[in-house]
């Protein structure tokens, strides 16, 4: 059932990396509850927009929850209260009328403030680059079925490959660790037949990328596992740890 | 070298000191349990792990256990924070599923730092160090030699005044959060573990921390209850019963 409120939004602003930034304060009236979060932001860009002031920055792409590019930090919540769901996928319904609604962006040192709300993600990029991929022969189409796949490893190696690297993960941790992440890309490969190749290679690459990046060390608290949009389960991060130390002790 | 370098190979150290520390306490706890019920029993234990070659050897590998573990707390726990950044959240709040303890390991383990350095001070200097001392050649007081290799003495000593007995229940306390997290945990840095054995590994090291912390906590409890051999009113224990 559709109705209207009235809401505060209490956002981060900062112009550019280097400059300090802090909280403004937005009142909004009539605010549809069937609008999404990130529609809500554009009603109060155009509102800015129209008040001849600077709209507020913030990532966004498909809106269906798939792309991992939308990223807030909502009440204490990376991507809001609801679990197992993005940014773009949380609805104004979920708030009441008068709420006051503060809305940071991720804050880590592996991911740097560009403006507002947007952050500066390309670490992952950087870690995927050193080994989450999986070296192919050029050449003829191989056949469907010519390397079989146990089920319970398929869908384990799904369940990995759900991970849209949308960073909620950074977010959450006090750490600022980006094991699940790294985890979730390592597990996709070590747990399928055209993974094995490069398995030890992969985690130690990907590994040292990450810590060369800034970013801490894993203590186990789950609160990755509690914030992340996909579920990831934190027994990703345990294989990669297996996977790190037997490559390690190979050498 | 990877065991500094890597944050993986540096959770291995911790993990790997931790779960030696987990091993000692559950020994030490055991051993402990003795004292309650049989007082001359535990005398003997205390006779057997003096200066001993094999008990120092124990002992100082026990020690470096301890001082790689602390130090790395501190290393990990700079790093973590410089990787969290300048800008702190302005709301936090708690996530389903994540225990107090597993965030707040630091703080736990410098209460545990701070209270084994009264337990030092209060057992080992009065026992191994003494004996130690005394077989180095240093001038001891004959009366300290004597007394230590009686750990029931000390037990009852200092157990039986309230205060070390509540302060010790506080520091167990802490204790049993730090080992929540930490037994897991170290399972957990050391790879052994999946979706199936998550919850289960979680309740194991639960049910571990919680029967070492019983085993220890008997002792304060008997001290303030005045119960059992070693602390009731009309107890027959003497350090030295041919006396």
């Amino acid at each position: 059932m559709e109705k209207n409120i009235n809401i505060t939004l209490k956002i981060w602003r900062q112009a550019g990396p280097k400059v300090k930034g802090k909280f403004e304060t937005y009142k909004l009236d009539n605010i549809s509850t069937d609008s999404s979060f990130l529609e809500m932001l554009d009603v109060l860009n155009e509102k800015l927009v129209r008040e001849r002031k600077e709209p507020i920055a913030f990532d966004h792409d498909c809106r269906e929850g798939i792309c991992g590019m939308c990223g807030l930090y909502i009440n204490g919540h990376p991507h809001g209260l609801d679990g197992e769901t993005t940014t773009c996928q949380l609805h104004m319904r979920r708030f009441k009328d008068g709420d006051t609604i503060t809305v940071e962006p991720w804050r880590s040192t592996g991911f740097p403030v560009i403006k507002d709300l947007v952050v500066n993600r390309g670490a992952f990029d950087k870690i995927i680059q050193a080994g989450g991929y999986v070296s192919v022969n050029t050449g003829g189409i191989p056949d469907g079925n010519a390397i079989p796949v146990p089920k319970h490893q398929a869908e384990e190696a799904m369940d990995a490959a759900s991970c849209i690297g949308c960073g909620a993960c950074v977010a959450a941790c006090k750490n600022g660790s980006a094991m699940l992440f790294v985890a979730a890309k390592v597990s996709q490969f070590a747990l399928l037949p055209q993974g094995q190749v490069e398995r030890a290679a992969r985690a130690k690459a990907m590994v040292s990328k990450m810590d060369e990046l800034g970013f801490g060390n894993c203590t186990n608290t789950g609160a990755c596992e509690a914030e992340c949009p996909k579920a990831i389960s934190i027994s990703h991060i345990a294989r990669l740890n297996r996977e790190y130390l037997s490559a390690k002790f190979k050498d | 070298m990877w065991l500094i370098d890597s944050s993986i190979g540096r959770k291995l150290i911790m993990s790997i000191t931790g779960a030696m520390l987990v091993l000692f306490l559950l020994f030490h706890s055991i051993m402990n349990f003795v004292a309650i019920i049989n007082p001359y029993a535990y005398d003997a234990i205390c006779a057997f792990l003096g200066a001993n070659w094999y008990a120092l050897v124990a002992t100082s590998g026990l020690a470096a256990g301890f001082v790689i573990h602390i130090l790395y707390a501190f290393f990990l726990s700079l790093q973590n924070m410089r990787a969290r950044g300048n800008d702190r959240y302005a709301v936090t709040s708690k996530q389903k599923g994540v225990s107090w303890a597993s965030q707040n390991m630091l703080i736990l383990g410098a209460v545990i730092l701070g209270f084994l350095a009264l337990h030092l001070f209060q057992f080992w200097s009065k026992m191994q160090l003494v004996e130690l001392m005394h077989k180095a050649g240093a001038h001891s007081d004959e009366e300290a030699v004597r007394l230590a290799a009686k750990g029931a003495h000390w037990v009852q000593y200092y157990f039986s005044q309230p205060v070390y007995s509540i302060l010790y229940i506080v520091w167990l306390v802490a204790l049993w959060y730090h080992l929540t997290h930490g037994v897991w945990s170290s399972l957990q840095s050391l790879g052994l573990n999946n979706k199936k054995w998550l919850p289960r590994v979680k309740s194991i090291s639960n049910v571990i921390a919680t029967i070492i912390i019983l085993l220890f906590i008997a002792i304060p409890v008997c001290g303030l209850l005045e119960a059992g051999p070693l602390f009731s009113p009309n107890s027959t224990y003497h350090p030295f019963p041919n006396l």
